[in-house]
């Protein structure tokens, strides 16, 4: 089988198999490290790992399909995942996410054309009491409103 | 004006370093926290019997939701399994409104390995995991930072402190699953396998992670431990107001407050009344206040006029809530009760993992009756109908969850009934 990931990969695995009892363990470290060097994981990279693990890739697929975090098909460069829940909706995070959708062109759920932004509804991220607040790629951005929030994504644009 | 008085007269344990990033660092930990001393003690000198036993007088109610007391989940752990032990600390944190492990884990990481360490003696652990919700990237960062430099000490790994005792900790990610806050869905989630709650019993002090005797406690219990060993138990359970209930409470209060944060408050010296007037600065733009829920988006909504209770675990029973995560969501006058129970209801369904008919089928359920009602759609008899399908999902799942979904849809129609038929009598249309 042609191998698609990397060494470095393959590295992290080696220093964390000792750290479990079990390789299936691993399963979702993997799934993780796989994740950051390709943006999502497509079939051949589950089946690989599937094939570093032990198991069948159905059963990575069968995992890896139970958690939002991982993306089964291709995201934007910048994924903005925009916190909808209680906390953040008593903070105006509907109209975050209304502003959001008419900046960028694209429904919640889709990417621009471009390929430079997927936009998402996100679940309580923990970031109740900087209300609003949104994930992009891995940061957090918080204490939202609408005028940060176009600055972010005009800085995304030129940056 | 503002009232200080709540916050002067609070003997706090945590919040007096979370003012500065710095605080993170191992230096910092031993030179103005007197870091790893206890630890240090424990191994030295006490028997992990003589652990537990002090853990129980504390009083310590676990700080993830359920509550249970901390000292007697240590204590259910056999002591003569051959299995291998471990202790797993809960950093899921996914209850929506809770976000106070989060400002442990980034200003005082070290207060939890050493609560980990100490804990793991107690237990008989040679290897603890801490299960951190995916999206914490940077906590996560940060964790294993600290404990990079707690092994550089030689304060983990072979041998610590000079004694026979060893212990290695393992950080491992989450990956965005609301379930694996529930402790057997952690359990399964860990073992690379999806975040599905097991069948109890067998509990997990018998048959946890790896089907060995595990024990599972949030973040914020275990950072208690070193200041339970430091203080001692029985002055660590006077910190508490009311009974039961030792030590102090962080507080994640958020939505419609002038002052939204994260707070410490000794465990029942304030009423829900204190905690949002004083800490919270009162409502937003000098609003009305119209409900608070209390512990987390699954506890029971209460109205405006219910908040002075002494917020603590009894008194929110007594009147039919529940402290939970300790998360307090602010909600004022202007606020659209039927949207907001459609935002929570959509989270619970998109959470269900799907194992149990009730929770699956009914939460989805749930959420499409009150989808047609808020755009005009439904019948009075549809109110009804939500009530009977909550009713059907509370008690009969594998976990809480199913609870959880159906517990705000009771108590909103409970107390906010005209709100919702508003809708109906085509009083009221979403916008």
């Amino acid at each position: 089988m042609e191998k698609h990931l990397s060494s470095k990969f393959y590295e992290a695995m080696k220093r964390l198999e000792p750290r479990y009892p079990n390789k299936k363990a691993l399963i979702l470290p993997a799934l993780h490290q796989a994740q950051s060097e390709f943006g999502w994981l497509p079939k051949e990279v589950l089946a690989e790992i599937g094939e570093y693990i032990g198991v069948h890739a159905a059963q990575i697929r069968e995992v890896a399909s139970f958690y939002t975090m991982y993306n089964l098909k291709p995201v934007g460069k910048t994924h903005l995942k925009i916190c909808t829940n209680v906390a953040c909706c008593l903070r105006g995070a509907d109209d975050l996410m209304d502003f959001a959708e008419k900046k960028l062109g694209i429904k919640c759920g889709e990417t621009t054309p471009d390929g430079k932004f997927t936009l998402s509804e996100e679940e309580c991220l923990g970031a109740c009491t900087t209300a609003p607040a949104m994930m992009a790629n891995d940061d957090y951005v918080e204490n939202l409103d609408i005028n940060r929030l176009n600055e972010y994504i005009e800085g995304v644009r030129h940056g | 004006m503002v009232k200080e008085s709540a916050k002067q007269n609070q003997q706090t344990l945590f919040i007096q370093h979370f003012d500065n990033e710095k605080n993170r660092f191992l230096s910092h930990y031993l030179s103005q926290m007197n870091g790893y001393a206890q630890a240090r003690r424990v191994l030295t000198e006490l028997t992990p019997d003589q652990v537990i036993e002090e853990v129980k007088k504390a009083n310590i109610r676990g700080r993830g939701g359920a509550g249970f007391p901390m000292g007697m989940k240590w204590s259910f752990i056999p002591k003569n399994s051959e299995k291998p032990k471990y202790l797993v600390c809960n950093a899921d944190e996914s209850e929506p409104g809770t976000c106070k492990d989060r400002q442990i884990i980034t200003y005082t990481p070290h207060v939890l390995i050493e609560g980990l360490l100490i804990g793991s003696y107690a237990i008989g652990c040679k290897h603890a995991y801490v299960y951190i919700r995916g999206e914490y990237v940077r906590e996560t960062k940060i964790l294993n930072e600290a404990i990079d430099e707690a092994y550089a000490k030689g304060f983990l790994g072979k041998k610590i402190f000079g004694t026979d005792y060893s212990l290695d900790i393992t950080v491992h990610r989450g990956a965005g699953a609301y379930i694996c806050g529930e402790e057997t869905g952690l359990l399964n989630s860990l073992e690379g396998k999806r975040g599905e709650p097991r069948v109890k019993p067998p509990f997990p002090a018998i048959s946890g992670a790896f089907s060995c005797p595990t024990a599972v406690n949030n973040v914020e219990s275990i950072a208690n431990v070193p200041h339970i060993m430091s203080m001692g138990g029985e002055a660590f359970a006077k910190l508490g107001k009311i009974d039961k209930s030792g030590g102090t409470r962080l507080i994640s209060l958020s939505g419609h407050v002038k002052r939204p944060g994260v707070y410490e408050m000794q465990a029942g010296s304030l009423t829900l009344r204190q905690i949002i007037e004083e800490l919270g600065g009162g409502i937003l733009d000098d609003k009305k206040l119209k409900a608070v829920i209390p512990g987390g988006s699954s506890s029971p909504i209460l109205t405006a006029d219910e908040i002075d209770v002494v917020y603590d675990v009894e008194p929110l029973g007594k009147i039919g809530t529940m402290m939970g995560s300790a998360a307090i969501m602010v909600i004022n006058e202007d606020t659209d009760l039927v949207k907001l129970l459609l935002r929570i209801t959509k989270f619970y369904a998109h959470e269900s993992c799907g194992q149990c008919t009730p929770c699956r089928e009914g939460c989805h359920w749930m959420e499409s009756i009150l989808h047609k009602l808020i755009h005009g759609e439904a019948k009075v008899t549809d109110l009804d109908l939500l009530i009977d399908v909550a009713g059907n999902i509370g008690g009969k799942t594998l976990c809480a969850l199913g609870d959880a979904a159906a517990m705000p849809v009771q108590s909103f129609l409970k107390k906010f009934r005209p709100e919702f038929e508003a809708y109906i009598k085509g009083q009221k249309r979403y916008a």
